[in-house]
């Protein structure tokens, strides 16, 4: 019924399985699932196919599409729903507003693309050329690829395993013809797993320029915010900097602020000093940004007024700052 | 003939899957709520829980169980208790990936094979004993965790359904849309769903804002045709408490007082408005999937049958 991957038992990431063969390298070890001992035990298939064999045959073509690209910035976030596609949306849609710059928004969130929708244009469809797939554009220099675009219809689950969801990325990263881009922004699905593992060595060689991270307040999110700081340093990716999403919330009849997800262990600041991590800021919930994402409108440009604007514009005027744009 | 996982999942009377498209939407706080509901709903009721969110596992920090460990036994992995210092036998049983880690901060970086084999352990190694109820909390999205759940599940247990759990905007709502998708690609009963963080009621004014706007659940759900369980507000008062404190301290000594916590947060939920609320989406689920005290044959029939309308 599923398609299925032969899988054996793994007790823990450290140890050995109980059914492996007598020298076997361990499950973490570089020569797992190829070592002369992996030969005829259950679990070769597993040990082997999660480390790559070999370089991919795509990585030159990625190289030579991605020399075109002068910024590549990952919006990424250990827990859902922080609000990484609607921060990655508005983080587009700021550098756009200068016509000068050329801007390119990925979403490799597979199983749950959003951006379409948080950008007004889930009904558009991708063209393929001879120059390659061309992304859909909300504005002039405002490109965006997503597999939303490549649905029959909005309800269609994209049942898929790790192994499919990395070849389309790939092709994402090969196959799209942005052009010339300053700035490209790549939306990442919660956790650290295949997508995140691909973006990574797909774009190795070419560089990441850096990650943002986006948490809420509350322990919850920041534990797995640790976690995706234990994931940039394992594969070398820098971080540029924190953001702490949903910090408060002003109520719009009485104008009190309360705090719906209370950070009961310091939030992102102390989770900031303690990782010596910049923290970018803290962007305060307001009910109008999920409208606006619903929508598919500009935030930034629907309520500059907002106190939440503000906190957006100046992380964005950070995040150039640290790239050394500003 | 009898697989391991069929060995340990045939004393389990139903398992319930909680899941979603989108992430943050509350699946693991929806996840305990209802274990800690139907655990509350009989003082004879055997509850598990399993995390398969592998890469962001939050229910031992939502259990008030971090730092703990798992013990091998000759019969299995016994998984962890979170009512172990109450009165009486122990009958809330938790096994997450959070309980192997060394420190908290460490990352699972696993593709696909990696996480399907440690599932499949987890269903065929965790030592649960006779369950009523088998929660299953999953990561979001639609790929690996829940084919290889469906995948080692379905051809060895007929009472298997599944929770939706989504916020009440548009952006939820879709992803929500294609977690209905899945279920019926892969003929997994729905049960209902759950509208979250509906609301929020200004602790200063009592003015409700609709944060995350709200209704976009019971509407999916009409125009699907499936039971609407019911719309939980967002509760900052709740999320302190699975949020929970700094655990007491990280090294050996803490261990005993975290269980004590543990056992404080099941006390201290019944307190909250939440729980009140909760109890009653809890016991539509139990009206849904019938009375576990039915002998198993008649089960499967029921089940089979309420395959057939839904």
């Amino acid at each position: 019924m599923f398609p299925s991957a032969e899988a054996g038992d793994i007790p823990n990431s450290h140890s050995i399985p109980s059914n492996a063969p007598e020298h076997c390298p361990g499950t973490e070890s570089e020569l797992a699932g190829k070592a002369d001992a992996c030969q005829g035990c259950p679990n070769q298939e597993i040990c082997a196919s999660s480390k790559p064999n070999g370089p991919d045959p795509a990585l030159p073509y990625i190289h030579e599409r991605m020399t075109s690209v002068k910024r590549k910035i990952v919006v990424l976030s250990g827990k859902g729903g922080v609000g990484k596609s609607t921060f990655a949306a508005q983080l587009a849609w700021a550098f756009a507003a200068d016509e000068q710059l050329q801007t390119g928004l990925m979403d490799v969130d597979i199983c749950g693309p959003s951006v379409p929708t948080i950008l007004g244009i889930a009904s558009e469809q991708i063209h393929s050329s001879s120059a390659g797939w061309s992304p859909v554009y909300v504005q002039d220099n405002l490109g965006v690829m997503s597999v939303g675009f490549m649905l029959p219809s909005s309800r269609d689950a994209v049942m898929w395993r790790g192994p499919k969801k990395n070849g389309l990325i790939a092709q994402f990263l090969k196959d799209v013809d942005w052009g010339d881009l300053d700035y490209l922004v790549i939306d990442t699905p919660p956790g650290t797993s295949d997508e995140h593992l691909s973006i990574v060595q797909y774009l190795k060689e070419s560089g990441i320029d850096g990650a943002v991270l986006i948490t809420t307040p509350q322990e919850v999110a920041l534990q797995d915010v640790r976690r995706e700081i234990d994931f940039c340093r394992k594969v070398g990716l820098r971080i540029l900097g924190v953001v702490e999403n949903m910090s408060g919330f002003v109520c719009p009849s009485c104008k009190s602020e309360s705090q719906i997800f209370r950070p009961t262990t310091g939030g992102a600041e102390r989770l900031a000093k303690e990782t010596g991590i910049e923290l970018l800021g803290k962007v305060p919930l307001d009910p109008r940004i999920g409208r606006s994402a619903d929508y598919g409108l500009s935030f930034l440009d629907e309520y500059p007024d907002s106190p939440a604007s503000a906190s957006y514009l100046e992380i964005i005027d950070k995040i150039k700052y640290i790239l050394g744009d500003k | 003939m009898t697989t391991p996982v069929a060995r340990r999942v045939n004393p389990i009377k139903h398992i319930i899957i909680v899941c979603s498209g989108k992430g943050g939407v509350g699946k693991s706080s929806v996840s305990t709520q209802l274990a800690l509901s139907l655990h509350a709903s009989s003082p004879t009721a055997h509850i598990g829980l399993l995390d398969v969110d592998l890469t962001g596992p939050s229910l031992p920090r939502m259990l008030g169980l971090d730092g703990h460990g798992i013990h091998q036994s000759s019969d299995g992995w016994v998984p962890v208790y979170a009512d172990a210092h109450g009165q009486g036998v122990p009958r809330l049983a938790c096994m997450s990936i959070g309980f192997l880690l060394k420190n908290r901060g460490d990352s699972v970086v696993w593709r696909g094979p990696k996480k399907n084999a440690m599932i499949r352990q987890f269903l065929s190694d965790v030592r649960w004993g006779e369950l009523d109820y088998l929660i299953i909390d999953t990561p979001p999205g639609t790929s690996d965790e829940h084919l290889s759940l469906l995948e080692h599940l379905a051809p060895v247990h007929s009472r298997l359904s599944a929770v939706i759990v989504t916020t009440p905007q548009a952006v939820a709502l879709l992803d929500a849309m294609k977690c209905l998708s899945f279920t019926r690609a892969v003929n997994l009963p729905v049960l209902g769903i759950i509208e979250n963080m509906s609301g929020y009621v200004c602790p200063c004014c009592g003015e409700v804002s609709n944060v995350f706007s709200t209704g976009g659940g019971e509407e999916m759900a009409k125009r699907e045709g499936l039971p609407f369980l019911g719309r939980m507000p967002l509760d900052p008062e709740l999320v302190t408490l699975l949020d929970a404190a700094e655990p007491p301290n990280e090294a050996g000594g803490g261990r005993e007082r975290s269980s004590d916590k543990a056992f404080e947060v099941i006390e201290k939920y019944r307190k909250t408005t939440s729980a009140k609320l909760f109890a009653a989406i809890a016991h539509k689920v139990m009206d849904t999937i019938g009375p576990v005290q039915v002998a198993q044959e008649i089960m499967i029939g029921d089940t089979a049958s309420a395959q057939g309308t839904s």
